[in-house]
């Protein structure tokens, strides 16, 4: 296998975008990825994408993509995970890149959200969890990851506080972040202040409605010599797991395994350890979920998320900064989008182009990004080099 | 929405029938081709107790279409005597003063309908199991 | 020997007072109380109906019957509010206890005698040898038009009876019928409510027919009001049954177990089978029991049926009448009822 770096990151400023198609949103991460990396000659791309048919009507992204592009011709796919789509796009551009199959590879993330009603994308969203056996009961995601948080509360002692620490810290790193849709602080009292959406959840502690997308080249590290504009970056490890996509079905619901078995891959496969990471960008779809992968990617110990978020562990100047990008609660939560712009916010990191929210000797960085309630993970390890 | 979806799942939502796997005995709810625990393949159909205990559950303010008239509603997973854990909605109460560990019980009723000219589905939902 | 195997009861957990629907019409409800002795009455949750009333119902009478769901040969659901026009709740309700597919299902309707339709048909079906078990249902969820008398009394509950040859709790001793086509209450095709003919319900229909069953009934089987330990009527009020009752010399003891509508409301189809059913809970072995039901259009079924010993044994393995009605109840402001009831005008 050979080694893989990241020679290009594209994103754009996320939000409600109705003036842009989804095709817009492809077309403008990419281009602005090629710019990132002086060049724009591409072997394959990989798109992902989670419900691009349900939300915008539009399926066969993998043609969609090459042909605006201006890319006729060239190969291309489409992965999809729910929200982990876009790290599965990460995923399978490096294993294109690493076996030798393509020599520079395109890995696009996209959703475009607003274009159906709200009631629309919440449907749409449903569908990663189980269709027959969760949400015809009239469940939601709030409601699924609500459930974590209440067991979560009742068995560790988590406190609403703690939760709302988690959205407060992302939104004070988003707002130094300029492509952020929500780049405003927010404060704890205001978190817990906002409207119920399930019971112990509220609005604050939710991810929103997004529309983005984001790209990333993937090219062979000897090759990456060729591109001198920025400091190299390589994936040094990547894993991938699942586990039932029912929550009622695992044994235990606190622990997300799915995130413990893909990082273990992830920093085994890199010949690193968690305490030899420096910063991590995760999946805080709800800010109970953050306090969960902590714990699940052994960051701190089962019940220990929220008390270490509220002591500021996780803070952008603590020891082990989560989200320096805000995260998907403030950034913005393009849920095909959100692996591969974690992705891109672990490459400005690490070659200490993140400005006002640079992380302090950013060397070895962390990306997780899952989908559903959990039922599918992927790590990403990125070292600079 | 889809009416074979629907109807096929009938054993399960009117019934609650489970596949017990013949190998390791284990209750799998919904039934599976495979059972996750032995891997097993064959099976036995069982209807479960639908006596159990609320393992944790969240009240929505925020429901999705066709659910909306019914806010707030409380759903929760369900430990059942059978050793099964399933996903419902807790009704018949009133969902602020549910607790994890109360006692419920399974009953018929109507847990969605396309609007009000398609057709009712009907299922299992869990209610507090105080003898009415 | 034909009779009841197992007997079973659904009452939703929501009630409304009659004052709070007079506060809403201005209407005087001590006069309610006073004048058709109604205090308060069920309204079903948002997720229930006849469906789900007639199948909680039936796991209850099928639990009390200890007859498998998959002898039973015949489901009978009666009701004026089934949930679809077009769709027979019978074959929902037999796929629900276990019954299908060999089974023969129908949807019946005779406005409030809809239910002990099922119990008459299903018990000559299996006096006959046809099937060997007949669940018999009447259940309604039925509206009153808003501001209409109505509204102070439609309330919601299923009773369920399996009909059975052995494991009888309650044999069936004889039963007769009368009835004339008489227009005192119908529902049009698409109305969303019914209609009536105010006094017209009265002496022609609720009366004339109640008294005609109840004396064919007991000049065919020889035997005097003052046979019978039990009584039930059809109750659409908390009046009608009394007066009848007291016209035909029954006395106060004789149908006080079976009089629910008090506290209940009418549950039309539903009405007199849970007058039976709350009886069953308090009889002892060996006693007589006088069951008249009345539909409008107009009819009603009697049946005369003996306890026996295994009523005791039974009893306790589902809830009782009084308990579902008296316990974890749930108060309904006008507003929320409404709601429920579908009685809010909509955007489309
Ligand atoms: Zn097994």
């Amino acid at each position: 296998m050979r080694d893989v770096a990241i020679v290009g990151v594209g994103l754009m400023k996320w939000g409600e975008l109705w003036e842009k198609s989804i095709r817009d949103l492809c077309v403008e991460a990419a281009l602005s990825c090629f710019e990132d990396a002086g060049n724009d000659k591409i072997d394959s791309i990989v798109v992902g994408t989670m419900a691009s048919g349900l939300l915008t009507g539009q399926e066969h992204m993998a043609n969609m993509v090459p042909d605006y592009l201006g890319k006729k011709h060239v190969p291309a796919m489409r992965v999809e995970s729910a929200c982990c789509s876009g790290s599965q796009a990460v995923r399978t551009a490096f294993m294109e890149v690493a076996s030798g199959m393509s020599d520079c590879v395109l890995a696009l993330g996209v959703e475009k959200m607003t274009d159906v009603s709200g009631n629309d994308a919440t449907y749409a969203l449903a569908t990663a969890s189980d269709q027959e056996f969760e949400a015809f009961h009239g469940v939601t995601f709030p409601g699924l990851y609500a459930m974590m948080a209440r067991k979560h509360m009742e068995q560790y002692g988590t406190t609403r506080e703690q939760l709302a620490e988690v959205s407060s810290k992302n939104h004070r790193n988003g707002s130094l972040n300029p492509h952020a849709q929500y780049p405003f602080p927010m404060t704890r009292e205001q978190v817990m202040n906002s409207t119920l959406v399930a019971d112990p959840l509220r609005l604050m502690d939710c991810s929103p409605i997004t529309d983005g997308a984001a790209a990333v080249l993937l090219v062979p590290a000897t090759d990456a010599k060729k591109y001198k504009k920025h400091g190299m970056v390589v994936i040094s490890g990547v894993g991938h797991a699942t586990d039932t996509i029912a929550l009622c079905q695992r044994k235990d619901m606190l622990k997300m395994e799915a995130v413990t078995l893909a990082a273990k891959a992830a920093l085994k496969m890199a010949g690193k350890t968690i305490k030899d990471v420096n910063f991590a960008e995760v999946h805080d779809c709800f800010t109970i979920a953050e306090i969960m992968i902590m714990e699940a990617l052994g960051i701190v110990k089962p019940g220990q998320g929220g008390p270490a978020t509220l002591k500021g562990l996780t803070a952008l100047e603590g020891k082990f900064p989560v989200n320096p990008s805000g995260g998907l609660k403030s950034k913005g939560h393009p849920v095909g989008a959100t692996g591969v712009a974690q992705i891109c916010e672990a490459v400005y990191q690490l070659r200490g182009e993140a400005g006002k929210r640079q992380v302090k000797n950013a060397k070895v960085g962390l990306t997780q990004n899952m989908g559903g309630t959990g039922g599918t993970s992927v790590v990403h390890i990125l070292e600079a080099k | 929405m889809s009416i074979p979806r629907h109807w096929r799942e009938i054993p399960r939502r009117y019934r609650l029938e489970a596949g017990k796997c013949k190998k390791c005995k284990v209750i799998n709810f919904p039934s599976r081709l495979v059972c996750p625990e032995c891997g097993g393949k064959t099976f036995e159909t069982v209807k479960l107790s639908g006596k159990g205990k609320l393992d944790t559950f969240t009240i929505i303010r925020v429901a999705p279409e066709g659910f909306g008239d019914e806010v707030p509603y409380a759903v929760g997973i369900i430990d059942l005597k059978d050793g099964v854990r399933l996903m419902a909605q807790i009704t018949d109460c009133d969902p602020t003063t549910l607790k994890t560990g109360d006692k419920l019980v399974a009953k018929f009723r109507k847990v969605q309908e396309d609007g009000k000219n398609g057709i009712i589905k009907y299922g299992y939902k869990f209610v507090p199991d105080v003898g009415v | 020997m034909v009779g009841i195997s197992g007997y079973g009861t659904q009452i939703p957990r929501y009630r409304i007072k009659v004052e709070e629907i007079a506060k809403v019409w201005g209407t005087d409800a001590p006069a309610y109380r006073r004048g058709m002795n109604l205090n308060e009455k069920s309204v079903p949750a948002p997720d229930e109906d006849v469906g789900t009333l007639s199948v909680n119902a039936a796991y209850n009478a099928l639990a009390r019957s200890g007859i498998a769901p998959k002898d039973i040969g015949a489901v009978y659901v009666g009701s004026e509010s089934h949930p679809y026009a077009v769709k027979p709740t019978g074959t929902m309700v037999a796929e629900a206890i276990g019954a299908c597919p060999h089974v023969h299902t129908a949807s019946l309707e005779f406005a409030c005698k809809a239910g002990t339709e099922g119990m008459f048909i299903g018990t000559q079906m299996v006096q006959a040898g046809r099937v060997a078990n007949v669940l018999a249902i009447g259940a309604d969820t039925s509206q009153g038009a808003p501001g209409d008398a109505l509204e102070y009394s439609a309330a919601a509950g299923a009773a369920a009876f399996v009909i059975s040859t052995k494991n009888i709790v309650a044999e069936l001793l004889d039963t007769d019928c009368y009835m004339t086509d008489t227009p005192d209450f119908w529902r049009r095709p698409y109305s969303h409510y019914p209609a009536h003919g105010g006094r017209f319900t009265g002496e022609p229909a609720y009366f004339k027919h109640v008294e005609g069953a109840t004396n064919a009934m007991l000049a065919r089987a020889k035997m005097k009001p003052s046979d019978f330990d039990y009584v039930i009527f059809h109750q659409p009020n908390g009046k009608f049954p009394v007066v009848v009752a007291k016209k035909l010399g029954f006395k106060e003891p004789q149908y006080r177990h079976g009089l629910l509508t008090p506290v209940l409301g009418n549950t039309y189809s539903g009405s007199s089978p849970l007058g039976l059913a709350a009886t069953l809970d308090e009889a002892k072995p060996g006693q007589l029991i006088l069951l008249v039901s009345y539909g409008s259009g107009a009819g009603s079924d009697a049946f005369i049926f003996k306890t026996t010993k295994r009523l005791l044994e039974v009893r306790d393995l589902a809830p009782r009448v009084r308990k579902q009605l008296d316990e974890h109840k749930y108060y309904l402001e006008y507003g929320q009822y409404a709601k429920n009831r579908g009685k809010i005008l909509r955007a489309e």
